[in-house]
């Protein structure tokens, strides 16, 4: 289990690089700002875990630092580097929830929201709370209580959207696929 | 939404920058980067700032090219001013070590030098990578970027998710565009007009068949690389990949100067990344 988890196949690039062209999208275009400055709710981070918890986190990771890398640098010119790795590091801890849960089986509900969303939190309390503040303070010098306000924020903003976008997503998609034992022997 | 808005404008202009490699534009642009990112000096920052400035000059970077990046930008370093004071007005002087009051502010806030200076300091740090990431962007061919970022040891697999990205962006974008019309067309609102909730419900469901849509397009696409044999071999070889020659050597050693160069101005002059006037 352990070594699938970290398996780079073919499918996860290509996920990898279309989830990323999304992230970059839902990143720049869906989003609702906030009334704490200079962070707003992202849609895309929905979608990371969505992502995530279908490819692994390798992709999850790769979706979230490229789709967030390239969106600042197409909207302000340069990456803003602690929030863009936050951003990995948020996206690789939702893929632990790869292969967890029962999705791909069909099945997504209970226990398997429960499991996600616990993940889900896990990865955002961890980039936003102590990743980007730290990285911040390290690389850019930002007063220590504005970064740690901002973390906060966006922690809660994407657990919101990781919780409730992606349990939507991952629902919808469960009922696409085929139920385990669907088939009956007659 | 703004459709218009392009990625990687990128036009084939001929100037010294544009000939340059893919990969020595990306080093450089690491190297000058960092160099700002990591000085709290404003005469090394400024310094940088002029030279990128100039560059930007000489790549010959249109206006209104860089129109919509400087606007956001603008927005968002002048935010960060004012909040920057409004959550700490002593920063400065706890960086610094001294305090020198200018005027008294309300209360107990008051403006002092040394808040001043790491403020105008910030402002122009994250003011002069702009003009570096523009140069960057607009003078690289998009085809080029991937085997830049392979250059710098990248994984390749990784490198290919990037150029994949680049790719298949304006076709999100525009698929993007396509549903969002036909929703409305069948009478979904997403102006103001409609309530926050319900706008919210409804960008849900023109992001669900988009993403519903790109499964089933990363299904097709990996089984057409897995059949070209794509990730059998530990290397791959770039189609747009250029060699250095000396104009590329000579822009990798300027700038690797400059970064050594922003290092040692912290480490032998300032003692520190802040470059203190006060002491």
């Amino acid at each position: 289990m352990k070594k699938d988890l970290f398996k780079v196949t073919t499918k996860t690039i290509v996920a990898t690089g279309i989830g990323a062209a999304i992230f970059m999208l839902l990143f720049m275009y869906v989003k609702v700002p906030s009334p704490v400055p200079e962070t707003s709710f992202q849609t895309a981070y929905g979608l990371s875990a969505f992502f995530a918890t279908l490819f692994g986190p390798i992709a999850g990771a790769l979706i979230s630092f490229i789709g967030h890398a390239l969106s600042d640098a197409v909207q302000y010119g340069s990456p803003w580097w602690s929030w863009v790795i936050a951003s990995g590091v948020s996206g690789f801890i939702f893929g632990f929830a790869f292969k967890r849960t029962k999705v791909e089986e069909g099945e997504f509900k209970g226990k398997d929201i429960l499991t996600f969303n616990v993940i889900q939190i896990i990865g955002n309390l961890v980039a936003w709370v102590v990743v980007a503040p730290v990285l911040d303070i390290l690389i850019y010098q930002e007063p220590v209580n504005l970064v740690f306000t901002q973390g906060f924020t966006a922690a809660i903003m994407n657990i919101v959207s990781a919780g409730v976008i992606g349990t939507l997503l991952l629902v919808a998609y469960a009922a696409t696929r085929t139920k385990k034992g669907s088939l009956a022997k007659k | 939404m703004n459709t218009k808005m392009k990625l990687f404008s990128y036009n084939t202009v001929d100037t010294p920058i544009h000939q340059l490699s893919g990969l020595t534009k990306l080093i450089c642009f690491l190297f000058l980067s960092f160099a700002v990112m990591y000085s709290y000096d404003i005469r090394v920052i400024l310094l940088i700032m002029a030279f990128s400035v100039y560059i930007l000059r000489v790549s010959r970077v249109q206006y209104s090219q860089i129109r919509t990046m400087v606007l956001y930008v603008m927005v968002f370093v002048l935010t960060n001013l004012v909040i920057t004071f409004l959550f700490s007005p002593e920063m400065g002087v706890e960086l610094y070590g001294t305090r020198h009051v200018i005027t008294k502010l309300v209360g107990s806030i008051s403006l002092t030098w040394e808040q001043v200076l790491y403020q105008v300091t910030k402002f122009f740090k994250y003011i002069s990578v702009i003009p570096l990431g523009m140069i960057f962007l607009l003078t690289t061919n998009p085809s080029e970027f991937a085997s830049s970022l392979n250059g710098i040891r990248v994984n390749y697999k990784a490198a290919f998710a990037v150029s994949l990205t680049l790719r298949y962006f304006p076709d999100i974008q525009r698929e993007y565009h396509d549903i969002s019309q036909a929703q409305q067309a069948r009478g979904l609102d997403l102006s103001h007009k409609a309530k926050f909730m319900d706008r919210f419900k409804n960008a849900l469901l023109i992001i669900i068949p988009l993403i519903f849509s790109s499964l089933d397009r990363i299904e097709l696409i990996s089984n057409a690389m897995d059949l070209r044999g794509f990730g059998k071999s530990k290397t791959r070889t770039w189609y747009t990949c250029k060699a250095l020659n000396r104009a590329d050597y000579v822009a990798l050693i300027l700038s690797a100067l400059i970064f050594a160069g922003s290092l040692a101005v912290s480490a032998f002059i300032n003692h520190s990344r802040f470059y203190n006037p006060f002491l």
